[in-house]
């Protein structure tokens, strides 16, 4: 399986990064990297590897089929509500990501979770990967606790 | 009444909901003919005009059925604050003394379901698409948890929002959505994103709205009674503002472009929230108007809960709110719901809003839109 796009997440030294950049100047983070600051405009930034851990800063159920496109889609009938929050990685900056978990009742706002890589929709027909994040249930099972 | 003033003398409206076989350019026209009519002039007379659409075409076109007079025209597209933009231009114009008279249109026309917009028309890659990221209901649904889970807002508060959104647009004979709707019926309705339910979203539709702008002796004649147009402020979105289509947001906040474009309106128009008496706020859900009319500052951050359970928003109450039944009644046709926020202010800062009308003759009347990817416009308005 391939990443659903290049540059998103590298898997290159052990547990799944996301790939940010941070700016020189100022030290603003952002998600995906981009070439400029989006606060002080300059353009001096590096490629930062993000934390794995964070905690959730909000959360939804997306409950319908998005349209697709721009939504991918193995077999449109067959549709599961999938969570989607975001991630305050502290000092950094809040990713926004689909959730593993897509029970309401077990999401909460404050509580921890971490990165992992899960099958993108249409992976069936297309073999790639995208980043989620997961509840922390347990000690991180690589060591790679950002 | 100063040289300087500029005032709405005409306002026309289609009527929103499904239209098969008109056109968006159709309705525009339609509602163009209105405004004119109302005003009591002519398209000849028009010497300035702007207007747009996001999905139904470009707006200079209708002066084909309007008829050829030379007139420049400014097309607008600009997201959900396609009609602000244009009442701000043509604002602008009257106010340098570039026009006397100005005509402003918006129109839509989308089909039925969420919107589905191409990612790379907004900066991002097709993965954010391809994930199931790329649905601004996510975005209303993941800032209204944050803001309930800080400010203390329930969930019977949404589902009063909306019911009140739908008693509201009963009384609107141009409204979509006409059968008011319980709270009790509201959260029991299908779950959409948590925390908001199918009827606490408004739903792309279709309609036109158009306006006719004064200045100077035109403001004023025998049989007009012009409503100002006090002030029009429209902004873009800050680093640190929580965002539609954001794949990350900075942990930094700052205040969002709603809260700069109500305070640069209210500034401009030397006019307080305080002195508002009825309100048109962007309620593409029902979380979002809670949320707008703080960011306004038409009230305290938490205070909605019980300005809400009060009937302070009613119309009616204290300060009504989104008198004509607002999107979740009209639906959303994004080139329009602006200039539909600044019609209802018309008719109500006239007297003329028939079962809907606000009691004690409002003087003061406010407007305000959002949308994506962080854009917002409102307007003061007065008699």
């Amino acid at each position: 399986m391939r990443p659903i796009a290049a540059g998103l997440f590298t898997v290159a030294n052990g547990p799944a990064r996301l790939i940010g950049s941070q700016c020189a100047r100022c030290g603003t983070v952002a998600f995906p990297r981009q070439p400029s600051c989006p606060k002080c405009t300059s353009v001096d930034v590096t490629q930062r590897l993000l934390a794995r851990r964070g905690t959730l800063w909000s959360w939804t159920i997306q409950c319908f089929p998005p349209k697709s496109p721009p939504y991918a889609v193995d077999d449109p009938g067959a549709f599961e509500p999938y969570g989607v929050g975001y991630i305050e990685l502290p000092g950094e900056v809040r990713v926004e990501a689909r959730l593993t978990e897509a029970d309401p009742d077990r999401l909460r706002i404050g509580m921890p979770m971490e990165l992992t890589l899960v099958p993108a929709p249409g992976s069936e027909t297309r073999g790639v990967v995208t980043y989620a994040f997961r509840p922390v249930t347990q000690e991180p099972d690589h060591g790679g606790a950002g | 009444m100063s040289a300087e003033d500029v005032g709405i003398i005409g306002a026309g409206i289609h009527p929103f909901g499904r239209h098969p076989g008109v056109t968006g350019l159709q309705m525009a026209a339609a509602a163009a003919r209105a405004a004119l009519a109302d005003a009591g002039v002519s398209w000849h007379e028009i010497d300035f005009a702007a207007g747009g659409s996001d999905a139904a075409g470009n707006a200079d076109t209708s002066v084909a059925m309007l008829g050829l007079t030379g007139v420049p025209f400014v097309n607008v597209r600009n997201g959900c604050a396609t009609g602000g933009s244009a009442l701000t231009v043509a604002h602008a114009m009257l106010r340098a003394g570039s026009a006397d008279l100005a005509l402003v249109m918006g129109f839509d026309k989308h089909p039925p379901g969420a919107f589905n917009p191409d990612p790379g028309d907004w900066g991002l890659g097709a993965w954010y698409g391809e994930t199931g990221l790329m649905l601004t209901t996510q975005f209303f649904a993941m800032k209204i948890q944050r803001y309930m889970s800080e400010h203390g807002i329930s969930a019977a508060t949404l589902a009063e929002v909306a019911a009140k959104a739908f008693r509201n647009g009963a009384l609107n004979p141009n409204a979509w959505r006409r059968k008011p709707l319980t709270a009790q019926e509201i959260l029991a309705s299908k779950m959409v994103n948590h925390p908001l339910t199918q009827f606490m979203f408004c739903s792309p539709g279709e309609g036109a709205v158009a306006l006719v702008l004064a200045r100077g002796a035109r403001l004023r004649g025998p049989s007009r009674s012009p409503v100002l147009l006090r002030s029009v402020a429209f902004r873009t979105r800050r680093f640190g503002s929580f965002e539609v289509f954001s794949p990350s947001v900075a942990i930094e906040s700052c205040p969002s472009p709603t809260a700069e474009a109500a305070a640069a309106a209210f500034e401009e128009a030397g006019i307080g929230p305080g002195d508002v008496d009825v309100a048109q706020v962007q309620d593409t859900e029902s979380g979002a108007e809670v949320m707008h009319l703080a960011e306004t500052g038409l009230c305290q951050h938490g205070e909605q809960e019980k300005l809400i359970a009060n009937g302070a928003t009613e119309i009616g109450g204290r300060l009504p709110v989104n008198t004509d039944g607002g999107c979740l009644a009209n639906g959303e046709p994004i080139g329009a719901s602006g200039l539909r926020q600044v019609h209802e202010m018309v008719l109500q800062l006239r007297g003329d809003a028939g079962a809907r009308q606000v009691p004690g003759r409002p003087t003061v009347g406010f407007t305000h839109v959002y949308g994506a990817p962080g854009v917002s416009a409102c307007a003061v308005l007065s008699r």
